[in-house]
């Protein structure tokens, strides 16, 4: 008698179980249809450009082909893409560019985040803010005034005038996304470093960039993205197709007037977005290895 | 090896906060030196101020004998442990020991034999490539004492750094740190809020408050000859009772009379020190151990007994805690725990008058 009041009791708790592991299945069913949604969503243009990119220029201008099939497939204009014209000098621009505006980026913010993190001085946490400020001025706004700069300079259509240029959009907001990276690192740590001996300089090397390394990296991330994808001032200040970087010289060299020659530009629009993909691919590794490290503590 | 001397320290926080106000202190080489108080009291700021972390406002530290005030923390020579332990994330425990010691260029063989002798010490050879995020709390502070330990400072100095532990990991660190003294002998001062940490790690105690130094001295010292009323009830656990008195002269002895009209003879031998107070309102302090129950053939002397119901019966397993009230105060008597004893039941309980206080209550100085 007594034992099935229990046995009773105890099929109640069960279900009451099953019915938890039921609500987690549909949480997931709707995750899963979420995420579907999103990847569709965001692989469409991708690959309609591939789609495109690999049709022969008849193909692509005829009016009654399907948009999505590829009768023909040809690397024809991947081939001219890379044998004629500019397109790789771009990419080697583009390249340059990117890889000295990280560069000095990353020691430019790193060294102003850390004195404005943790070296109290006259003025700090209004330059703080003042740093982060900067970044709401739109570039649309700078670039008049800029001109004037480069002009001034004798940097006008000159490659070298976009690394000057590019680290006023890279260096606020980074130097701000370290900051908060840096603060949160406790105040006791620094002193740990400075009773055993560090300087300050050894403190940033052998401390904090190695503890702000997911920070870094997001910044990193961030410095490149900007500079790979930046269109408006080597549109402003760069005219000759030698000068010019990835994301001008596609336009310029490739839409003649009214003429676009979208298999090439589909293939060189294509090949440009690699190097932000295999970045990203390499860093996130060790952006979320680096993100779990942090979560992990206490 | 190292003496530390303090004089005439004061710091002042920007906005005129006076954390610490004007101390004098005197370590001596090997001396294991606890600063305890209340939160707030300063007990950090002085410690940040002999390492080097904090600007001293005024007075002047030495550190085996040279003036540091100006030194900067990296050539103190010292080794701090913290309370969150402070250990690099990104580095093994190894690491995080050899740390101290490659900054200061030590050749490698000699880093890793002092490494490895600290390991030995605190028993944590095993852990030494882990990182700390794979350690627990008590392994964490044990990577911490190792980090000061292989650099072999003039002094340790040690900010509560059993407090992020549970009970019973602190009593076995508070064992450890002991031993580790013993072994390196190194001059230490520790703070820690806690007074039983203090009782049972210090060569000497010094009790802060507000700022200042209330008493410096040997545990045994403070328990039996506090000089403040801030040390008697700071130091001992449950605090001592502190019962609003009179001193009278009754026939050939002196007595305190308590509010409620008991009347509790002073030992003959402290008579003469408290006869100029007598007629006067004062504190008479007793601690709970020293209020019991009435023993057979008990030996003490100077015991005086009173009746008293406890409204609160508290049995410990080794003592029983018996709560009562007298006017308003509330008192605290540890009893042996086979004494019969209920709330609201009239007892008898001894007061042995050889451990008594009596406090100024003007000055709060013990008489
Ligand atoms: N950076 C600071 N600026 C201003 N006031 C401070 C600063 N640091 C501490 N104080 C003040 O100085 C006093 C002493 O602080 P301290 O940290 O030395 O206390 P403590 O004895 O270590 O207390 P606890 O046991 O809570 O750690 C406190 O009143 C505190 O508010
Ligand atoms: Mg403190």
């Amino acid at each position: 008698m007594s034992a099935t009041t229990a046995d009773t009791a105890a099929q109640g708790i069960y279900q009451k179980a099953g019915s938890l592991r039921g609500e987690r299945r549909r949480v997931l069913i709707w995750a899963y249809i979420a995420l579907a949604f999103f990847v569709v969503f965001f692989l469409f243009p991708p690959v309609y450009m591939l789609i495109t990119s690999l049709k022969s220029s008849a193909e692509i201008a005829d009016l009654n082909g399907n948009p999505w099939l590829v009768t023909d497939p040809t690397l024809q204009h991947y081939r001219e893409l890379l044998t004629e014209g500019n397109y790789l000098l771009h990419f080697r621009n583009s390249i340059i560019v990117t890889v000295a505006v990280v560069a000095i980026t990353m020691v430019i913010s790193i060294l102003a985040a850390f004195s404005l993190s943790r070296m109290r001085f006259w003025g700090s946490s209004v330059l703080a803010t003042g740093v982060f400020l900067t970044y709401l001025v739109p570039e649309t706004l700078l670039f008049i005034p800029l001109f004037q700069i480069i002009g001034g300079l004798g940097l006008y259509n000159n490659l070298w005038a976009m690394i000057l240029i590019y680290p006023t959009l890279t260096v606020p907001f980074c130097t701000w996304i370290m900051i908060g990276y840096f603060s949160s690192i406790p105040k006791e740590l620094d002193e740990a470093a400075l009773i055993d001996g560090a300087n300050h300089f050894q403190m940033l090397w052998k401390i904090f960039i190695p503890v702000a390394l997911p920070g870094i990296l997001a910044a990193t991330i961030f410095a490149f993205t900007v500079s790979w994808g930046q269109f408006l001032y080597p549109m402003a200040f760069l005219v000759s197709s030698e000068q010019m970087v990835l994301t001008t010289g596609i336009v310029s060299d490739l839409i003649r007037g009214d003429t676009f020659q979208w298999g090439k530009i589909m293939a060189g629009a294509l090949l440009a977005a690699l190097p932000p993909l295999l970045v990203y691919a390499f860093l996130m590794d060790y952006y979320i290895a680096g993100l779990t490290a942090g979560a992990t503590k206490g | 090896m190292a003496q530390v001397t303090l004089r005439k320290i004061v710091k002042e926080y920007e906005g005129g906060v006076q954390a610490v106000k004007g101390i004098d202190l005197d370590i001596a080489d090997h001396e294991f030196v606890v600063l305890v108080g209340p939160s707030g009291c300063g007990k950090s700021t002085t410690l940040r101020m002999i390492a080097g972390l904090e600007e001293i406002t005024g007075g002047d530290i030495a550190i085996g004998g040279t003036v540091v005030n100006d030194i900067p923390p990296r050539d103190r020579d010292i080794a701090m442990v913290f309370q969150n332990y402070a250990l690099y994330p990104h580095m093994t425990v190894f690491e995080n020991m050899a740390f101290g010691l490659t900054l200061r260029k030590f050749p490698k063989e000699e880093i890793k034999r002092r490494v490895d002798n600290a390991a030995r010490i605190l028993d944590i050879a095993p852990l030494l490539e882990r990182k700390p995020k794979a350690l627990s709390g008590g392994q964490r502070q044990r990577v911490a004492m190792g980090r000061a330990i292989v650099r072999d400072p003039k002094v340790f100095l040690f900010d509560e750094p059993l407090s992020n532990l549970d009970a019973k990991l602190r009593v076995q660190m508070r064992t450890e740190i002991t031993k580790v003294h013993q072994t390196v002998k190194t001059t230490t001062v520790y703070v820690t809020h806690d007074q039983v940490e203090a009782m049972t790690l210090a060569d000497r105690v010094v009790v802060m408050n507000h700022g200042i130094i209330e008493q410096v001295g040997p545990p045994q010292e403070l328990y039996h000859h506090p000089a403040t009323k801030f040390v008697a009830g700071f130091i001992g656990s449950p605090a001592m009772n502190f019962i609003p008195a009179r001193l009278v002269n009754g026939g050939a002895a002196l007595n305190v009379e308590l509010a409620d009209g008991i009347r509790l003879p002073v030992p003959e031998d402290r008579a003469a020190r408290y006869a100029p107070h007598a007629g006067r309102d004062v504190l008479f302090g007793i601690r709970p151990e020293h209020l019991t129950e009435l023993r057979p053939n008990d030996h003490r002397q100077h015991l005086a007994t009173f009746q008293a119901a406890p409204e609160v019966v508290e049995p410990m397993g080794m003592e029983t805690l018996l709560h009562f009230w007298m006017q308003g105060n509330e008192i605290c008597a540890r009893v042996d725990p086979s004494t019969p004893a209920a709330p609201g039941v009239q007892q008898t309980l001894a007061a042995d008058m050889s451990q008594m206080h009596i406090i100024d209550p003007q000055t709060d100085k013990v008489l």
